[in-house]
């Protein structure tokens, strides 16, 4: 359930709170391919990977945009978000632990609307930054 | 690399129905446990019509589209691709049961690191089977020539 933080005294400054994920593993992505409709083999298929010159099969990254998803619907009700936006940094790997964090940086208007902009990232378990992006949501 | 005279390429349009078997898969494989995500029943009592497509669903419908005879055209390899980026624009919820239309087109084609990497570029158009705005999707494919 999303207990509503109160939006009407959020700060630039305030974090959300974090989402972390048990560690990667080729159930997670063997399920992710199969529920999310992106069956390209380099997710799912070792020896295809080994074939193409990659050692091993990797996450796909719309799967930790995904779980950026649940952060942002975890802090407020879908039906505020106005916009979600990643770039993919970096390949996130089997055995990687994932936690999603985020950040307002902006208190903004659009056409009559109270909004948040918020910096949202994922990292794995040694720090290395995976995805950055933002979201925008009706406060 | 890619040629940019691909720039303006319409893929073709096709419409996908949003299946509630299918986004309580996708819930399973992200581990979404919220019930609005997976429950009928709980989604109205929550205000919605039905099972709300979760942030990053309509993505998921684009693998849907009936020929992926455009990356061949543009000599894509699915081995040499990586996801750049991906964006969506809001404009209503999708639920479980609405029948979503997706029209995309190439909106960029360029190349970094001497040709080394192409980007392409595809923005898409979502509307559902009342005519009405749901999303737009900014995607970014990097393919490494």
């Amino acid at each position: 359930m999303t207990a509503t933080p109160k939006l009407d005294l959020l700060k630039v400054g305030d974090t959300l709170p974090p989402l972390t994920l048990p560690a990667i593993n080729r159930t997670t992505l063997a399920l992710f391919a199969g529920a999310s409709g992106d069956h390209n083999r380099v997710h799912i298929d070792i020896d295809y990977v080994r074939a193409a010159g990659m050692t091993d099969v990797f996450a796909h990254g719309m799967l930790s945009m995904a779980y950026l998803g649940r952060l942002l619907t975890q802090w407020v009700d879908q039906r505020r978000i106005r916009s979600f936006g990643v770039r993919f940094t970096g390949i996130t790997h089997l055995g990687h632990v994932i936690t999603c964090t985020g950040k307002v940086v902006e208190l903004l208007q659009v056409e009559g609307e109270q909004r948040a902009r918020v910096e949202i990232q994922t990292a794995n378990q040694y720090g290395d930054v995976k995805i950055v992006g933002d979201a925008v949501v009706a406060l | 690399m890619i040629d940019p005279k691909h720039i303006g390429m319409k893929l073709p349009v096709y419409k996908a129905a949003a299946e509630i078997g299918q986004l309580r898969f996708f819930a399973k494989s992200i581990g979404e446990t919220n019930p609005v995500y997976l429950d009928e029943s709980a989604a109205r009592d929550a205000g919605h019509p039905g099972v709300p497509l979760p942030p990053t669903f309509l993505f998921s419908l684009e693998f849907q589209i009936p020929s992926n005879a455009w990356r061949e055209e543009m000599g894509i390899n699915p081995a040499r691709i990586l996801h750049g980026e991906e964006s969506f624009q809001y404009h209503r919820m999708a639920y479980a049961g609405d029948t979503l239309q997706f029209e995309t087109h190439v909106a960029d084609i360029y190349d970094k690191k001497g040709g080394a990497l192409s980007f392409v570029v595809r923005e898409t158009r979502v509307t559902n089977q009342r005519g009405e705005h749901v999303a737009d999707l900014r995607s970014v494919l990097v393919h490494r020539n």
